[in-house]
């Protein structure tokens, strides 16, 4: 995760510690979430590795389709679960990997943390947003069906 | 305090001016920059997806911006960036593997990720528009 909460605040005078930043970072741990970020991103990767060429073969076989149609293709079972999944994948990897933008190249705390939070919350809405649209296209579609 | 002030104006690694370029670098930065251009690109998706659920009108006014040319110059980018940061992706998690670590090596599957993303691309966009042309 992010260095919020980095032991030590660097703008500390001097005199009143006189120890170096790794002294007092040591024994602190790993600030709590250890190689959960690397590994996530790995774990999304190697989803996203699986789902991508299926869906350039879904949205290459949805050129030129109309509505209705496009609506019964991506209501399929087959299809609308991969879609739920690589949503979940791609909204997921997609945070992991702008936060390290974010922290690499903005330096201004308050912007950075404003832009932590702006990409978390829309990856979180946009996955939801897909979620609900993909539940209301399967579960709709079965009347046109009938 | 003096050594404060210069240790925050001195250049800071990896001093990208004293470099020659290589590939290395490129496709580093490219991957990022694809990175967040597919960012874009999900939401675009999420978007899509939206107005698929939200009726005929919705999804007609979404497939004319689509069709657009500035619709397809974006679905143009979008797609470069997926394969790109694909097998760009892969390279990195076969490196995450401990494979392929020698300078040749890296420098032999870059070359390949630049060509097979022309490869990749054109052949999705024969496959989507070959046809209707």
């Amino acid at each position: 995760m992010s260095n919020i909460g980095t032991a030590g605040a660097p703008d500390r005078a001097p005199q009143e510690d006189f120890r170096t930043p790794l002294k007092r970072a040591r024994g602190l741990g790993s600030g709590k979430t250890g190689t959960g970020h690397w590994w996530w991103q790995r774990v999304t990767a190697v989803l996203l590795v699986l789902l991508v060429p299926w869906l350039v073969g879904l949205l290459v076989s949805l050129v030129g389709v109309d509505f209705e149609a496009a609506r019964h293709i991506v209501a399929r079972p087959w299809n609308a679960i991969p879609l739920a999944a690589f949503v979940i994948a791609a909204f997921w990897h997609a945070k992991l990997g702008m936060q390290v933008v974010i922290e690499d190249y903005v330096h201004t705390r308050w912007v950075e943390v404003a832009l932590q939070l702006l990409v978390t919350f829309l990856c979180v809405i946009a996955a939801l947003a897909s979620l609900y649209a993909l539940g209301r296209i399967a579960m709709t579609v079965a009347s046109f069906n009938a | 305090m003096a050594t404060r002030e210069r240790a925050q104006t001195r250049p800071l690694s990896p001093h990208l001016q004293v470099y020659r370029w290589q590939i290395t670098m490129t496709m580093s930065i490219l991957h990022r920059v694809s990175g967040v251009a597919l960012t874009v690109g999900a939401l675009g998706l999420a978007w899509w997806l939206l107005a698929l659920a939200a009726g005929g009108d919705q999804y007609a006014h979404a497939a004319a911006l689509i069709a657009s040319p500035v619709g397809l110059v974006l679905l143009f980018g979008f797609s470069l960036s997926l394969v790109y940061h694909l097998l760009n992706g892969l390279r990195h998690l076969m490196w995450d593997m401990g494979w392929g670590y020698d300078i040749p090596e890296i420098y032999r599957s870059g070359w390949a990720v630049a060509v097979l993303t022309v490869v990749f691309t054109v052949a999705i966009w024969f496959a989507a528009f070959g046809s209707h042309a």
